[in-house]
């Protein structure tokens, strides 16, 4: 019962006086950028080795136990070292770095299963702030930065962030625009001072050294390196929705490093983080899916499970849907983030990152507002973990670019 | 407290869970192809140059398009045919499919080199068809060594054209309430029936046809899975004209029809567990069809709405069709990594599916909101019934046909997700 409308038959041989220029090939050219979206054995056991470790060492229980404890750093020291002892926090960094030299998609089957048990680890430090410190250059007659701090990062022992976004003004490309930046950078004293605000810096409560973004007297976006005992430096912590806190930072003429690298490299890892972002809300989407389908089974209403109900079966049919074409872009995208870029199409890898950006965000909004709904009242209980998911799912989506911002960049890049 | 444990495992009997056990992935991009692929490429680049006839070069509209055979179609073209004898006589109408019966007894790998070859070169498929997409696959599967040296080796040779004799008047979603009936007589059964929607039943050789054969079971269980070759007396087709206009649709009607019981696929009354196996392989052809015509897809409605409102480059003037278009290429993007996805899964030797459901509703979904906004786009200058309308018209059967959008949404939940009947 399938075809489209019949079709005549193939063009005759005989060529007549209207026929076009002939057909001619091109050599075979491999596709620019074919993804391999499904896992090769050392994958498959690294995803399912981070399950294994997110479920026994971080299940959801804990995003409760830290917020009632009212713990300030929001997350788990230990666990971090752990975590590194795992190899994980220099899983995507380079061996010559101390790193496994692994690729961003496996790190990003990392994210994918702390996602799963909202793990709070301040995990997305590693491709922002870890990421741009391996991609610095030495300031000159000067010991790199990262030569002092990634083999702390990577030993659980020291976290690295990024101040890359700024509230005002917002740029011509919205609220996430990485070339908004009013901060100031001065040359002073043989060093650089940096006057501005960063709002909501990730992890920035607990960061050993911030990387900062600030425009040059040339007007040039560059990188600083502030140190947390900066003297100027304030640090605000603000608390948020999913129990880990963010903080705003005020520099008042701080003390920082030399430029070290450019909007480039902070375009780079923005786009980086942004997909394991990405496959971190993948992991949470599917897993409070997986509570859900779990709960239509085995509540009955009406004496039978909810879960027969057709009303509910064909949203949940249709969650599933947008839960697997997140998953396709997902991995398409971290598979783009380990080709070298030569070798990608231009625009490629943004466009990939804000595909997967737009997808997870959009599905882990519906599957936590479907959870909430189909576990009905006892959904809306604080002693229900589902909760938890919708907390984390709203600020998922406003970090790293909403789905709006990703569509509309996607329009940028596609020239409409 | 709800228990995630079972909930996980069923979720993971979907897609993704074959990627967790997929060991034969290929890399991204990946390094060199293999010396002994690229030989394989090498000799198919140059038969394929040298000897193909190079009028048919550009003419080619996808895997799935293309000269259907059969002994009633309409003469091709010397050059169609020379073409069909050159691929048949590699088995590259059937790649993969064993040597022995007509195939090309290629590997996966292999395949897929051909087919990029064919594409590099515009050519056509030799051949296309239900032969090759639907019951042959399921032949191959379920079928008798008597059957598979009978019908394989002519369906490769493009000799015999098949369809699909499923639905009923009174047996549409719930298509296990069919009513034909088979009875047996001797050697033979005798069959008595109307089936609908038939797509080139007046065009094709043979029919693969559900026939109740015990009504006195639960009715999944009293249905036997039949060949019939459609010259044979009491088989006739019927054209149906659809709101689009002229259509591949038709009617057959079965009186007296005499079945050999040679022609049992699978066992009697076990016709269902076949039907569901050749159904997986249809959602996946339909699904892998439209993840095909996407590509290009986004750009060309972009030109057209380029054209309309007059705005040759820059943002496009209408910020709500701009939108609506960015929307609908991010889904249609997803949607075919999704569609390759699968197919790479099946590259590395999986079977289709009920995961295939996702690819048919969604696709269909897909198709329907591009002919929905080219519409749109066309405007109030656009209104005659041409081709873009006969498409946009033709696309609402899409969530019809193949089992409509509903029916697949309940086997995504019962099947896939597990949820209780």
């Amino acid at each position: 019962m399938t075809g489209g409308p019949p079709q005549p038959p193939a063009a005759p041989s005989a060529p007549d006086a209207r026929t076009p220029a002939p057909f001619r090939p091109a050599p075979f050219q491999p596709a620019p950028f074919q993804p391999g979206l499904i896992l090769d054995e050392e994958q498959t056991l690294i995803a399912r080795t981070a399950r294994e470790v997110f479920a026994a060492q971080s299940p959801v229980t804990r995003v409760r136990e830290l917020r009632d404890s009212r713990d300030p750093l929001g997350w788990s020291r230990s666990l971090w070292r752990e975590l590194a002892a795992l190899g994980w926090l220099g899983m995507a960094l380079p061996e010559s770095a101390g790193g496994l030299g692994l690729g961003l998609f496996e790190l990003s089957l990392v994210f994918e299963a702390a996602g799963r048990t909202l793990t709070p680890e301040p995990l997305l430090t590693l491709p922002l702030g870890a990421d741009l410190l391996a991609r610095c250059t030495a300031p000159e007659g000067a010991e790199s930065p990262a030569d002092h701090w990634l083999p702390r990062v990577i030993a659980g022992e020291a976290v690295v962030t990024l101040a890359w976004r700024e509230s005002h003004p917002h740029g011509a490309h919205g609220r996430w625009d990485p070339t908004a930046v009013a901060t100031t950078a001065t040359p002073a004293d043989g060093g650089w001072r940096l006057t501005g605000t960063k709002p909501g810096v990730l992890c920035g409560h607990a960061a050993d050294l911030t990387l900062v973004t600030a425009r040059s007297p040339a007007g040039a976006i560059q990188v600083h390196a502030v140190a947390r005992d900066a003297p100027g430096l304030t640090i605000t912590p603000r608390p948020r929705l999913d129990g880990r806190p963010a903080a705003d930072l005020t520099l008042d003429a701080t003390p920082a490093t030399p430029p070290l690298a450019d909007l480039d490299a902070v375009r780079a890892v923005l786009d980086r983080a942004t997909i394991c972002l990405a496959a971190e809300m993948l992991g949470s989407a599917s897993e409070a899916f997986a509570r859900t389908l779990a709960y239509l089974k085995e509540r009955h209403q009406f004496g039978v499970p909810i879960g027969s109900f057709q009303a509910l079966q064909h949203r949940a049919a249709r969650l599933f849907m947008r839960l697997e074409l997140t998953r396709s872009a997902v991995l398409a995208a971290a598979r783009a983030a380990d080709e070298p870029p030569d070798r990608l199409p231009p625009h490629e890898l943004p466009r990939l990152a804000s595909l997967a950006k737009a997808h997870a965000t959009d599905t882990l909004t519906a599957v936590a507002n479907e959870a909430i709904q189909m576990h009905g009242g006892i959904g809306l209980t604080d002693e229900h973990d589902i909760g938890f998911f919708l907390k984390r799912a709203r600020v998922a989506a406003a970090t790293l670019g909403d789905a709006a911002w990703h569509r509309a960049r996607w329009m940028e890049l596609a020239g409409f | 407290m709800t228990n995630p444990t079972a909930a996980r495992d069923d979720v993971d009997d979907g897609v993704h869970r074959d990627d967790h056990d997929g060991g034969a992935a290929g890399p991204a991009g990946g390094p060199a192809e293999p010396a002994a692929l690229a030989a394989f490429r090498a000799d198919v680049a140059g038969f394929l140059e040298s000897d193909v006839p190079h009028s048919l070069r550009g003419t080619r509209r996808g895997r799935f398009d293309g000269y259907w055979g059969g002994s009633k179609a309409p003469h091709p073209g010397a050059d169609v045919l020379r073409w069909l004898e050159l691929a048949v006589e590699r088995g590259w109408t059937a790649p993969t499919w064993p040597r022995e019966y007509g195939g090309g007894g290629l590997t996966g790998a292999q395949a897929k080199v051909l087919d990029e070859e064919l594409a590099r070169l515009q050519l056509p498929p030799a051949v296309v068809g239900f032969g090759l997409t639907m019951i042959g696959p399921t032949l191959l599967d379920y079928g008798t060594e008597d059957q598979k040296r009978e019908h394989l080796p002519r369906i490769c040779r493009g000799e015999s054209r098949w369809c699909q004799g499923y639905s009923e008047p009174g047996a549409g979603s719930d298509l296990a309430g069919l009513q034909t009936r088979a009875v047996r007589d001797g050697d033979d059964f005798i069959v008595n029936g109307q089936k609908v929607w038939t797509s080139h039943a007046d065009r094709s050789d043979w029919i693969f046809c559900l026939a109740r054969t015990n009504p006195h079971v639960k009715k999944q269980a009293g249905i036997t899975f039949l060949l019939i070759d459609m010259s044979t007396p009491g088989v006739s087709a019927r054209p149906i004209e659809l709101i689009s206009g002229a259509s591949p649709f038709c009617e057959v009607f079965l009186e007296d029809v005499r079945v050999p019981a040679g022609n049992v696929v699978g066992a009697v009354d076990d016709g269902w567990t076949v039907a569901k196996a050749l159904l997986g392989y249809e959602r996946s052809m339909i699904g892998e069809s439209i993840g095909q015509q996407m590509s290009g897809a986004q750009a060309d409605l972009i030109g057209q709405a380029r054209e309309a409102l007059g705005a040759p480059d820059g943002p496009l003037p209408d910020p709500e069709l701009r939108l609506e278009l960015a929307r609908l290429g991010m889904e249609e993007a997803a949607f075919a990594l999704t569609a390759e996805r699968i197919r790479q899964s099946m590259q590395a030797g999986r079977r289709p599916g009920p995961e295939s459901s996702i690819l048919k509703v969604a696709g269909c979904e897909l198709k329907q909101r591009r002919w929905e906004l080219a519409m749109q786009i066309a405007g109030p200058d656009g209104l005659a019934h041409d081709a873009r309308a006969s498409e946009w018209l033709r696309s609402r059967a899409n969530s019809i046909e193949g089992g409509t959008s509903e029916i697949q949404l309940n086997i995504i939940a019962t099947r896939v997700l597990g949820l209780p009947r």
